[in-house]
């Protein structure tokens, strides 16, 4: 099974969970910016949460599936077709061998096929690494006519997809509840665990962290987000040693204006750092694009694990009634 | 015991900042720690990130907790044996200074007052120690620098320094194993290759390993790439 990149969009790339290991080499983690819609995206169409998926900045992209697919789109403000029929994002959907699957808008979509892309494994990872120019499919970005191979579906997704077939339906009536997908919105709040040089911000510039919006400036990628707004200060320059940073971490660079590192951010950083965005908001700020606005609330640490093991725990949930609602011989019950 | 403090980076990490360690310690102390980390590799912990006064712990924080963690790091700072490194022969880097391969030579020494032979000179002679890898896949921040040789960064960084690139910012110098922007001064470039993700380890240059330049003539430079 192949399918042909008919239009690239702005940057689409290969992308899993990222490559959490390697950062004492200096490797980018990269992995899915919405690691959440990534992953539900996967348990619509029968993959592991890990399976390589493509990970897609805004809209315009076009892929023609040279066999019969399965597939998802998750995201925020996704207009999708197949053969030019408007299809929902959230849901399991059926392609026909020589489909024409075109994402007219979105902010960050995930498209998951059932088998997931199949591209090597480097470095414990499929992740496309840009900078490194490894992994993914070849190192970049997709480009036009750039054929990707997809893996064996999984037994789970050729039970979905035999489901679907035997009632002619191209899109399932199940799909990720609400309370499973982020709260996306174009203003939006997230939450983050104060960081070390969050105390020696001035009282003004610490007011204006928890009390004012800030607005994704256009030089905003996978890296990180550059935040404009009220310009922050610390009381006294500090001379920093570079140290290890993560996804979400708010750095203060010396013009006054904030950046917030994201899925391709680099291992280590040496500007000081405001706080760390909490886990299950980071979704949230993914699916930003420029223009749009963000503020900031402070919780504790133990909020923030509370908040991801709870996560975990829809997560899980979900995934094993996805499983129990196809189990084998389930099916003809329905 | 060591004196350390857990700082909280997000979620899922935390910082072991040992800032409050005499200098002439934490090299080896960082070292010694992260190694027993990596031969323990402690329910939980997904990655680790060696720096110049910390060293940062990636977690899942469904498989284990922060306290959890403290526990472990103090109980390990309180059994560690901390000794130098194994001496290793140094990393020898061949560079081609000046030039196309290294654009600012030439205002590097004329922030010094000297002439670019006489940086040459002074940035070969140097016994580096690659002090941590971060930035880039296998950046090395090189420790040895000579004195005389600490230029401020550049004003405005270059929106794309080339692969190779050997480079002064501060009182470090750095090797740029991809093309990236950078504001540190370029005095050469080398052909090896810093990083190569189908090799194993994957990086050229670990924490704690020496490092020689040695100038090459411009003229290999073609050879030394093919060969590399």
């Amino acid at each position: 099974m192949t399918i042909v990149v008919r239009a690239p969009g702005i940057q689409t790339t290969v992308q899993d969970l990222g490559r959490l290991a390697w950062q004492h080499a200096g490797v980018p983690v990269g992995g899915a910016m919405d690691e959440q819609a990534h992953r539900i995206a996967n348990l619509l169409v029968g993959n592991d949460a890990a399976d390589a998926a493509l990970d897609c900045a805004l809209g315009g992209i076009a892929l023609q599936f040279e066999s019969d697919a399965l597939l998802a789109l998750t995201g925020r403000n996704i207009t999708a077709s197949i053969d030019g029929v408007p299809v929902p994002p959230w849901r399991t959907l059926r392609a026909r061998r020589g489909g024409l699957l075109a994402l007219h808008n979105g902010c960050r979509t995930t498209i998951a096929i059932a088998g997931g892309i199949s591209v090597p494994t480097v470095l414990d990872g499929r992740g496309t690494c840009l900078r490194g120019v490894f992994g993914g499919w070849h190192g970049r970005a997709l480009r036009r006519d750039d054929r990707l191979p997809i893996g064996a579906a999984a037994p789970l997704a050729m039970r979905i997809a035999a489901h679907l077939d035997a009632r002619h339906r191209a899109v399932g009536d199940w799909g990720a509840s609400p309370a499973l997908r982020p709260a996306y919105a174009a203003a939006t709040s997230v939450r983050m665990i104060p960081g070390p040089e969050h105390a020696a911000l001035t009282p003004a510039s610490r007011d204006a962290l928890f009390g004012d919006t800030f607005r994704i400036a256009p030089e905003s990628d996978r890296m990180g987000y550059r935040l404009a707004g009220p310009s922050l200060a610390l009381t006294s320059h500090r001379e920093m040693i570079s140290s290890g940073v993560t996804a979400g971490t708010i750095q203060l660079p010396p013009g006054g204006a904030p950046i917030v590192l994201m899925a391709d951010r680099q291992t280590t950083g040496g500007y000081p750092r405001l706080g760390d965005i909490i886990a299950v908001d980071l979704p949230l700020l993914a699916q930003l694009q420029p223009g749009d606005r963000v503020s900031f609330a402070a919780v504790t640490l133990d909020v923030a694990h509370f908040l991801l093991r709870r996560r975990e725990h829809d997560l899980a949930k979900a995934t094993r009634a996805m499983h129990l609602r196809f189990a084998n011989g389930a099916d003809g019950a329905r | 015991m060591w004196p350390r403090t857990l700082v909280p980076l997000g979620d899922r990490a935390l910082t072991i900042d040992l800032s409050a360690v005499p200098d002439a310690e934490t090299r080896d102390l960082i070292r010694c720690l992260d190694a027993r980390v990596q031969a323990d590799a402690p329910i939980g912990v997904t990655a680790r990130v060696p720096a110049i006064r910390t060293l940062t712990l990636h977690y899942e924080p469904t498989a284990t907790t922060f306290v959890a963690l403290a526990h472990y790091i103090d109980a390990a700072l309180m059994t560690l044996r901390v000794g130098p490194a194994v001496p290793r022969a140094p990393v020898v880097i061949p560079v081609c200074y000046g030039g196309e391969f290294g654009p600012d030579l030439a205002d590097v020494a004329a922030t010094h007052h000297t002439s670019g032979e006489a940086v040459i000179e002074a940035h070969t002679a140097g016994d580096y120690v690659v002090a941590m890898i971060g930035f880039l896949p296998g950046f090395p921040y090189l420790e040895g620098l000579s004195d005389a040789l600490h230029t401020p960064r550049r004003d405005i960084p270059r929106t794309s320094v080339p692969a190779g690139s050997v480079a002064i910012g501060g009182g470090s110098t750095g090797i740029y194993p991809f093309a990236s922007p950078g504001g540190w001064h370029l005095i050469g470039r080398t052909p090896r290759a810093l990083f190569d993700a189908q090799r194993s380890p994957p990086s050229l240059l670990q924490a704690g390993d020496h490092v020689r330049f040695v100038a090459i003539a411009h003229e290999s430079w073609r050879d030394q790439v093919n060969a590399s």
